[in-house]
């Protein structure tokens, strides 16, 4: 079937967020033909964010997060099967029962899994845990809920943060260990993400940055610390490796689709792209396993993780699958949240590249603030921490590429120049 | 029932907590909590609390409905 006829039957692969939320958008957008959802859990989409977060302090029950959902009936849930092969050229996919199912077209909402620990026999040890499924949060709470004596978690990017932060609310001793200079400095640069290692500090967390594990030691078949680069041992038994996602893109494998750890890569409008850099406008990707080029970065491809790009791209790629016109370039602002504890610290823009950071509201010495980013002249990031209604006001500017550093227009302070720092990305 | 919230959007106006106090609440100075997954028979709170909030951050679904 050319790839401007109409479908008749589109397949998604992935039944998470983004598949679930691109599967209402082609129903939306009036598609009454075949419609599958392939996902390789045995759950209905459910929401994660809350897994390292309310889940861990037992508030909310690990399975207790299924997503609320318009579909209705006329949708085929193949659950627990894998898709493993996908043939382009006669338009169908293998499943890991060894099914084969044919499409006309197909979204790629594949998502992300979980950084394995850098040794293997390490990462199997029982209380070793990381986060990525309601059934790894379910196993970390049970453990959590019986008071160890300390919790190690291995990366303090925001979900290490978050179960840190978990473990102080359950009044256990935890360590957060990095080697960046400060907590958030991958995503958010050291001199933010000092201001809030200081609000961990502050509440009891044990910060061990510029330090790196070696590796885990162990016992019968249990972690009973980890062996730091410098010699020094530091004693736990509970480890939480937080060291980001890799993209599931290995069922693309011969496929002739340009993918990749960190991807697979889209056009502006949000098809994929094959090696040659051809678009295949029978597929579209979206959510964590797509890498799309994003006009306010130059055009240069990002891969996002954050769970409002997850549904505004499903949305669009879902629409665009059915044959609806959209705007070109594909441009939603990147925004993302986390809890950390009790704090809120939200985000608009990327912050990749900025040359300059400034408090432009709030003070971090009362822990509440917005950071604005600039790169080149102009505005492409702000964070908020536990600032949340000042936070679109500077959105906008990121939005627009408004001039940096800012006319400050902050209502709380006195009219004058903000202080340009930079930002400290390594 | 199932609720999620679009915590981008939300800016911790508080409406559903006063709303539907036994399934939204406000930690510290703006980290909201909800229940994901409330009774059936609260149908009514909760659908007070999404049309309560300010920038429609709360989504719904009622199976039984
Ligand atoms: C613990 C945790 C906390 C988070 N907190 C926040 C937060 O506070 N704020 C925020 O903005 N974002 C947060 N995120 C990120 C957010 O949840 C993700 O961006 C979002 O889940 C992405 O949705 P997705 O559908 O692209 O991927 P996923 O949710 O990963 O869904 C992909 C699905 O596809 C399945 N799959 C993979 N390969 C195959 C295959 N070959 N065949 C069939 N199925 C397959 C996977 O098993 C999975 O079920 C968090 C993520 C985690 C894990
Ligand atoms: S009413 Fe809306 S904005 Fe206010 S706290 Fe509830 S969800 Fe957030």
């Amino acid at each position: 079937m050319p790839a401007d006829a109409r479908p008749e039957r589109i397949v998604v692969v992935g039944a998470g967020l983004a598949g679930l939320r691109g599967a209402e958008a082609i129903r939306a957008a009036g598609f009454r033909g075949s419609l599958t959802i392939v996902g390789n859990e045995p759950h209905r989409p459910y929401d994660r964010p809350p897994l390292s977060k309310h889940v861990l302090t037992g508030q909310v029950a690990a399975d207790a997060s299924q997503l609320p959902s318009s579909l209705g009936d006329d949708v085929t849930w193949r659950l627990s099967i894998g898709a493993e092969t996908l043939d382009r050229e006669a338009r169908r996919l293998r499943l890991s029962n060894g099914e084969t199912l044919p499409y006309d077209r197909l979204l790629i909402a594949t998502g992300t899994r979980a950084r394995p620990w850098i040794h293997a026999d390490e990462a199997k040890l029982r209380n070793v845990f990381s986060i990525r499924s309601r059934d790894d949060a379910a196993s970390l709470r049970a453990t959590l809920a019986a008071k160890p004596k300390r919790v190690l978690v291995i990366g303090a990017g925001f979900i290490g943060c978050e179960v840190a932060a978990v473990c102080r609310e359950l009044d256990l001793p935890v360590c957060l260990i990095d080697s960046s200079p400060s907590p958030l400095a991958r995503a958010l640069g050291h001199t933010i993400g000092a201001y809030i290692g200081e609000i961990h500090r502050g509440r009891g967390v044990d910060l061990r940055m510029g330090s790196e594990v070696a590796h885990l030691e162990h016992a019968d078949g249990r972690a009973t610390g980890a062996r730091l680069k410098d010699g020094e041992v530091l004693s736990a038994d509970v480890v939480v490796v937080a060291l980001g996602a890799v993209r599931n893109t290995e069922w693309m494998t011969g496929s002739g689709l340009s993918a990749d750890s960190g991807g697979v890569d889209c056009d502006d409008h949000g098809h994929v792209l094959d090696e040659s850099g051809q678009p295949d406008r029978s597929i579209a990707a979206a959510g964590d396993v797509a890498r799309f080029p994003h006009p306010l970065y130059g055009g240069r491809r990002v891969a996002l993780e954050h769970w409002g790009h997850a549904v505004a791209q499903a949305e669009h790629a879902g629409r665009l699958l059915v044959g609806e016109d959209l705007p070109v370039p594909y441009a939603a602002l990147p925004n993302f949240w986390s809890i950390q504890g009790d704090m809120v610290v939200k985000s608009a823009g990327l912050t990749d590249g900025a040359d300059a950071v400034a408090i432009v509201q709030g003070d971090p010495a009362d822990r509440r603030f917005v950071a604005l980013y600039g790169r080149a002249g102009r505005c492409i990031a702000a964070v908020a921490v536990d600032s949340a209604r000042w936070l679109p006001a500077y959105a906008d500017k990121v939005a627009s590429g408004a001039p940096f550093p800012p006319i400050d227009t902050a209502t709380d302070r006195p009219l004058r120049e903000p202080e340009i720092r930079d930002p400290g990305f390594a | 029932m199932r609720v999620s919230v679009d915590l981008n959007l939300c800016q911790a106006y508080a409406q559903c907590c006063y709303a539907a106090p036994r399934y939204f609440r406000i930690d510290g100075r703006e980290a909201l909590f909800y229940d994901p997954s409330p009774a059936a028979a609260d149908r009514v709170e909760i659908e007070r609390a999404r049309l309560a909030c300010p920038v429609q951050a709360i989504r719904v679904q009622d199976p039984e409905a």
